[in-house]
């Protein structure tokens, strides 16, 4: 039980994708204008990486070692596919925000990451634990930088206005504001983590 | 179970099998979502299109047709041309813009809705609801014709107040506004349009004619 | 470089220290500010106060609490970040958005590098870029030249001659040659503009004391400039004269500010002659480039940015002979 549990709280604490691990940097940069933009990407990232973690654990011993890479990658593209498709048919704002980044989710390295380190060598149990675990941090982290960009830069929290936009700073809702938050908010998870 | 060991057969019987279910899984799922996805974009497409017209009841729109690169959606009311929506792109700030613009049958601006745009946040990205700002006339450009008022920023000697501290986007904006009057203007819409609509009655009063008897 | 003599000690102290050069670059600013007091009155006294106190007091702050070190506003550093950040300002800046400009250039570009010596981009730059990145419209809404006749709040602003000279370059719209303030009035600086970089009469005679008291070198402002000129001189647009538009180029904008005072900066600027020579043609290139082509009428913040982070590059290939090494 102890074990399961390890596994969860790996992604959320320990490997975070983005304070920890630093990976995934180009959804994290590109997408997280506002809150909720963050917890989108991270939701959708979320869903691939538990679905391709627990067919790969599935698949784990019928895909010989030589074509794993391409076998995973498949499984990890038909899911993003799935993901854009139904994005697309069922929450076409959410979709047009994402947009480019939906597809982009394939080459995350995040999602062939775990499926090479932990869903190809773990049962189905712990696979989806670990995808549950490490999808909620990043969507955590995803949103904690979303919604600080978004309270910085137009003055509004998760769409709702705490001060008046002509006062926020621009450049949080822009590329520089991306690299300057995440960089403050890294040095203060690892500050904390210490 | 062991892993299955990396020989030819394994190798292209296991990447088969994946790929299969991913098509289709994928197929199937493309199928179910075709339908939704057509259904958003034409609601999107036509909202943008009403949203810019007159707001006339019994309105039907004509299928789109291209004039000098742009797309025309011309509406009608019992046959009667009344206004056009015309979409256009131009180069703004940030790389291309989609504006789609009604005129009515004075060319006189209706509304204006911008489509896609990567102008930048709190400058160029106003121009969507700027320039139809009723309470500041000097940058208000619907009811107005850029036939009898210059469609030209105030810096560059027009009579359109530019956006606060993005005058190029506010350039490209008003000469995508010009570009779609000028195409409208150029090609006589009303004249050719009612011509046309008429030719097509009579023609379909001939088949008729003939076919009946 | 040849003045470099190493001997054994005893050694003599020569005085010099890291307060006394910013005391030094202080005073050489001193005269352009008191001409940019007189041309915008109330606004750039507030503003430079604000932003001096505030640019103090963060760096007080973060040292004693955050990096819980002690606390260095003794060298002045802070007070000259300070003041170059409001020379960087236009004068009717809300007073908000001055503090906030002060926090970015101590706290992001200086003490979260570790502050003095540590920072690769120059602190008051990285304000002032900061600024007009996040609040467009009021960084670029200039003040004209008023004197003490208008207010702090609601001055009367206007166009600068580099937005003109923009559109004659970009548009070639050579009607507004004739709109273009005279020379000497750019001189002195009576035009629109970033509260310190106006006066250009001011600025020169400062960045010569400096030189004269060998806090800077010839190097960077000379190569910078010669580029600029030489740039204009062959770039220049049509319907006005190639003398005319290296004189706009050289005498508008923060092209004389940015040369002598902030592209010298010891910590963000590379340490051989050479490499003095090269970073200033860059800077000059980019500040040209940006100014015929780019989507801002000035380029100057931008460009010295830049080329700051080319920096290390620079030192590294271009590296000051090593003692007792025979020249090839």
């Amino acid at each position: 039980m102890s074990k399961a549990f390890n596994t969860f709280t790996n992604g959320l604490v320990r490997e975070n994708p983005t304070f920890g691990l630093v990976l995934g940097m180009c959804p994290t940069l590109a997408t997280t204008t506002s809150a909720v933009n963050g917890m989108s990407m991270g939701l959708a990232t979320m869903f691939v990486l538990v679905c391709s973690n627990v067919v790969i654990s599935l698949l784990r011993n019928l895909i010989p070692d030589k074509v794993h890479i391409p076998a995973y990658i498949v499984v990890i593209a038909s899911f993003v596919t799935m993901v854009q498709l139904l994005m697309q048919a069922y929450v076409p704002a959410i979709y047009e925000t994402l947009g480019l980044f939906i597809p982009l989710i394939v080459v995350n390295c995040i999602v062939l990451g775990r499926a090479e380190a932990f869903a190809a060598k773990n049962n189905v149990g712990l696979s989806l634990l670990d995808g549950l675990g490490m999808g909620l941090g990043f969507t955590i982290s995803l949103t904690v930088l979303g919604a600080v960009r978004e309270l910085l830069g137009t003055g509004s929290f998760f769409g709702m206005t705490v001060y008046p936009d002509n006062y926020g700073m621009l450049i949080f809702v822009l590329a520089p504001g991306a690299f300057i938050a995440l960089a403050f908010l890294m040095a203060l998870v690892n500050k904390l983590r210490r | 179970m062991k892993r299955l060991e990396s020989n030819l057969t394994n190798m292209l019987l296991s990447l088969t099998l994946v790929t299969l279910a991913a098509a289709a899984l994928l197929g199937g799922l493309y199928v179910m979502t075709k339908e939704p996805i057509d259904l958003q974009k034409k609601q999107k497409q036509e909202a943008a299109i009403t949203s810019v017209l007159p707001a006339v009841e019994g309105m039907t729109i004509a299928e789109p047709e291209q004039v000098d690169g742009l797309t025309l959606h011309k509406a009608y009311k019992d046959g009667e041309w009344i206004a056009t929506a015309v979409e256009t792109e131009e180069n703004g700030f940030g790389g291309k813009f989609k504006v789609m613009i009604g005129f009515d049958k004075s060319g006189n601006v209706v509304n204006y809705e911008v489509l896609e745009h990567q102008e930048t946040p709190g400058l160029g990205d106003k121009m969507t609801f700027w320039f139809k700002n009723a309470d500041k006339q000097g940058q208000n450009i619907l009811g107005s014709n850029p036939a009898t008022r210059q469609f030209v920023v105030s810096k560059d000697g027009g009579e359109v107040d530019a956006i606060t501290a993005a005058t190029i986007s506010s350039r490209a904006f008003l000469k995508a506004v010009n570009h779609a009057y000028n195409t409208i203007a150029a090609a006589p819409v009303e004249a050719a349009t009612g011509a046309s609509q008429q030719v097509k009655t009579d023609t379909i009063a001939c088949d008729t004619l003939v076919v009946e008897p | 470089m040849n003045k470099l003599i190493v001997a054994p000690a005893p050694h003599v102290h020569s005085g010099d220290s890291v307060r006394r050069n910013m005391l030094l670059v202080i005073v050489a600013l001193l005269p352009a500010y008191i001409m940019s007091v007189v041309t915008f009155g109330w606004g750039a006294l507030i503003t430079a106060c604000i932003s001096i106190a505030a640019c103090v007091l963060f760096e007080w702050l973060i040292a004693k609490y955050i990096l819980k070190t002690k606390p260095t506003i003794g060298d002045c550093s802070a007070i000259l970040t300070g003041l170059l950040l409001a020379f960087n300002l236009p004068s009717n800046l809300p007073w908000w958005i001055v503090v906030i400009g002060a926090l970015v250039a101590i706290a992001v570009g200086k003490m979260s590098f570790g502050g003095l010596g540590q920072n690769p981009f120059n602190p008051a730059l990285v304000g002032r870029v900061f600024l007009l990145i996040s609040f467009p419209v009021q960084m670029t809404t200039w003040p004209l030249p008023q004197g003490f006749n208008g207010s702090y709040v609601d001055a009367a602003t206007g166009a600068t001659p580099l937005a003109a000279m923009k559109q004659i370059v970009k548009n070639g719209n050579t009607d507004l040659v004739s709109q273009l303030p005279d020379l000497w009035d750019l001189f002195i600086g009576w035009m629109g503009g970033s509260l310190g970089e106006v006066c250009a009469l001011a600025l020169l005679v400062g960045g010569v004391f400096l030189i004269c008291m060998r806090v800077i070198t010839w190097h960077i402002p000379v190569s910078i400039l010669a580029t600029m000129a030489l740039f204009a001189c062959i770039g220049c647009p049509e319907g006005i004269s190639a003398g005319q538009y290296v004189a706009y180029s050289l005498l508008t904008g923060g092209a004389m500010l940015g040369a002598f005072f902030m592209a010298t900066d010891y910590v963000t600027s590379p340490m051989t002659g050479w490499g003095k020579i090269i970073f200033g043609i860059g800077i000059g290139l980019i500040v040209m480039v940006i100014r015929t082509w780019g989507a801002y009428p000035e380029g100057m913040s931008f460009a010295i940015l830049i080329m700051n982070a080319v920096t290390p590059l620079l030192n590294m290939y271009i590296r000051p002979k090593r003692f007792g090494e025979k020249k090839k």
